[in-house]
């Protein structure tokens, strides 16, 4: 029997966490189709490249790749190397997925990104491991990044301006929030204080593309590290 | 690069992409991790928010700046505090847009 339902209220409210992911994708998205049609780069592709690849640093690397001529397979390459941070995400929030479908888990990764990494990784901490609402989180992130980019590249020759009300301020700000909500006891403040001293550190010395990847991996190990020992001895 | 190149790139991109993001949850899920690995795991949505932070708040236009005018910077304090106190993803968000928003309208 089929029937006409209200919106179901809960399906609403269970999206909420995907808001500022939102906020700051559209402007972002957006400064992404302006500067790829001003690179010369189709509609089409510009557009396909924010629905198959979804990742913002990624894509914006390789506008500037192709303004510069760079050939395939070194913007293939590059492209790899700048997403391996995924690799870490992936693996923090696979144990949250036991009970998951394959192709649930198929196409939550498909649209793991930093930010929705940041919302899930809270999410799940906090019990809610349900694969309905995660999938809907994402899809809301990534349609608003298809959408920003869409409208960036239709405004074409405008300029944009993302700096107005401070939108470009709400990816950051989100951050600063998830990493706040991290911290459950000294290790993890110790843990950020590195991750983020060992970020810049590797960061000044050039390695521009691998800071996050190489910080993150040192500063949780160093604190597992820690905290084995200290399970081992008591 | 001709459009069609650029479609193919485009593939080969999404591709790279997809792997490192798929593979660490499909194999590790359903599996019992060391306790020393499973411990890692567990610090590292901390650092890695912390690693991408950092460079985002400390870094304008290509070069570190610690000074007055690094408006990232300062409007991470009031945003750190109001996480602290209301534990609100949205308020931090919003207070971090106002803050950055009266800054640039009042100082700029």
């Amino acid at each position: 029997m089929s029937r006409l339902r209200a919106p179901d209220r809960n399906a609403w409210v269970s999206l909420a966490p995907a808001l500022p992911v939102v906020l700051g994708y559209l402007p972002i998205g957006f400064a992404f189709g302006v500067l790829a049609a001003a690179a010369g780069i189709s509609p089409f592709n510009s557009v396909l490249m924010s629905l198959i690849v979804f990742a913002g640093s990624a894509q914006l690397m390789a506008v500037g790749f192709i303004t510069q001529g760079v050939g395939p397979w070194a913007l293939i390459a590059a492209t790899f190397i700048i997403n391996l941070r995924h690799l870490l995400m992936s693996a923090s929030l696979s144990p949250y997925m036991q009970k998951w479908r394959g192709a649930q888990v198929a196409a939550f990764s498909f649209e793991l990104t930093d930010e929705t990494f940041g919302v899930h990784s809270l999410r799940f901490e906090q019990g809610d491991v349900a694969p309905g609402s995660a999938l809907r989180i994402n899809l809301v992130c990534h349609l608003s990044w298809v959408v920003g980019s869409l409208l960036g590249v239709l405004a074409g020759g405008l300029i944009e301006d993302v700096r107005l009300f401070g939108l470009d301020y709400a990816l950051p700000a989100m951050f600063i929030a998830l990493l706040v909500m991290q911290i459950r006891g000294s290790l993890y403040l110790w843990v950020a204080l590195g991750a983020g001293a060992l970020s810049m550190l590797i960061w000044g010395v050039g390695l521009t593309r691998w800071n996050v990847i190489l910080a993150a991996v040192i500063a949780a190990a160093v604190a597992a590290g820690v905290e084995t020992c200290r399970k081992t001895r008591s | 690069m001709s459009q069609n190149t650029l479609l193919i790139t485009i593939l080969g991109m999404a591709l790279v992409t997809y792997l490192p993001r798929f593979l660490p949850a499909w194999f590790l899920r359903d599996r019992a991790l060391p306790p020393f690995f499973a411990a890692w795991l567990r610090y590292i949505p901390a650092a890695v928010l912390a690693a991408l932070l950092a460079p985002s708040l400390l870094v304008e236009g290509g070069a570190l700046n610690l000074a007055w005018n690094n408006l990232y910077l300062w409007a991470a304090l009031p945003c750190i505090f109001i996480a602290i106190k209301w534990k609100s993803l949205f308020g931090t968000v919003l207070a971090g847009m106002l803050f950055v928003a009266l800054a640039r309208l009042l100082i700029i």
